[in-house]
């Protein structure tokens, strides 16, 4: 039964990442949570490492809002390029 | 100069004159996406038309101008990655976390995590702890970074990541993974440290 539990610190930071993206599995979790009742320092690692995904989620945000374009001046070489291999 | 189809039932045709006013922008926003660097995506998005060109006469008609092409820059993306993924000199530092000893799958001492400054944690929205972030993970192995970004910022579902990238699911968490001790300890080095 207990076998079932016991988990490296290996193990519970995979898990801990899956749950970072809500992808671990139920059994996982049960998993995780009861190697962090006795382990101190992979309670820390998942604290920081969900500061970490909050930090991401931050820069996602920002991330959206931007808009990529290419230049003006890029399209017109790449155009240039283009006339180039079209003429060949 | 047109390219036409040879069936007469396929309706779509390519006009690489217009490419560049059609698609250049999305194909550009769409690479970025993925690589996260302006001239890599320019010189992509580059190949791919040359290549569209150069192909021009195996298209078929059965899908749009636009898929077709993305279709190219998908391959393009995946060369990349493949490129990046067996760079010999830029040796990757294999950072080991856990003993293999007695201990094994455990902390080594060296690398526990220390206890963060709880003032700089409770900060997130701060812009220097995103600037410090993006700097962390610049720092990582190019591949890593690559799948982490993806995964985290541009939060890409785990399956489109494998299948764009021809990875495995269990290939991609143990990058997560990676990318994840390593940010963790640079965060710790450069902004928490009490």
């Amino acid at each position: 039964m207990f076998s079932f539990f016991n988990i490296k610190c290996d193990k519970a930071h995979e898990i801990c990442n899956k749950s970072q993206y809500n992808e671990a599995t139920f059994s996982e979790k049960l998993k995780l949570n009861w190697h962090l009742l006795t382990c101190k320092i992979c309670r820390l690692y998942t604290k920081q490492n969900s500061t970490i995904t909050s930090i991401c989620k931050e820069k996602a945000e920002d991330v959206k809002m931007q808009e990529n374009n290419l230049s003006d001046l890029d399209k017109e070489q790449l155009k240039e390029k283009m006339e180039k291999l079209l003429q060949q | 100069m047109y390219f036409y189809p040879v069936s007469e039932t396929k309706t779509n045709t390519l006009n690489p004159n217009k490419w560049i006013d059609s698609y250049a922008d999305y194909l550009y926003n769409y690479t970025i996406a993925r690589v996260n660097d302006s001239d890599i995506a320019k010189d992509l998005v580059q190949e791919t038309f040359f290549s569209g060109l150069r192909s021009a006469k195996n298209f078929e008609g059965k899908s749009t101008e636009r898929t077709w092409l993305i279709s190219i820059l998908k391959r393009k993306i995946i060369d990349y990655y493949r490129k990046i993924n067996s760079k010999k000199g830029q040796a990757e530092v294999r950072m080991s976390f856990y003993d293999n000893g007695d201990n094994e799958g455990n902390w080594i001492e060296e690398r526990v995590p220390q206890s963060w400054d709880k003032s700089a944690e409770q900060n997130i929205e701060n812009d220097e702890l995103k600037s410090q972030i993006e700097i962390c993970i610049s720092k990582l192995p190019q591949k890593y970074a690559m799948v982490f970004r993806m995964k985290t910022i541009q939060e890409f579902e785990t399956d489109e990541i494998c299948k764009e990238l021809d990875i495995t699911s269990s290939n991609l968490w143990v990058m997560i993974h990676r990318a994840r001790t390593q940010l963790r300890e640079c965060m710790e080095i450069n902004w928490f440290k009490k």
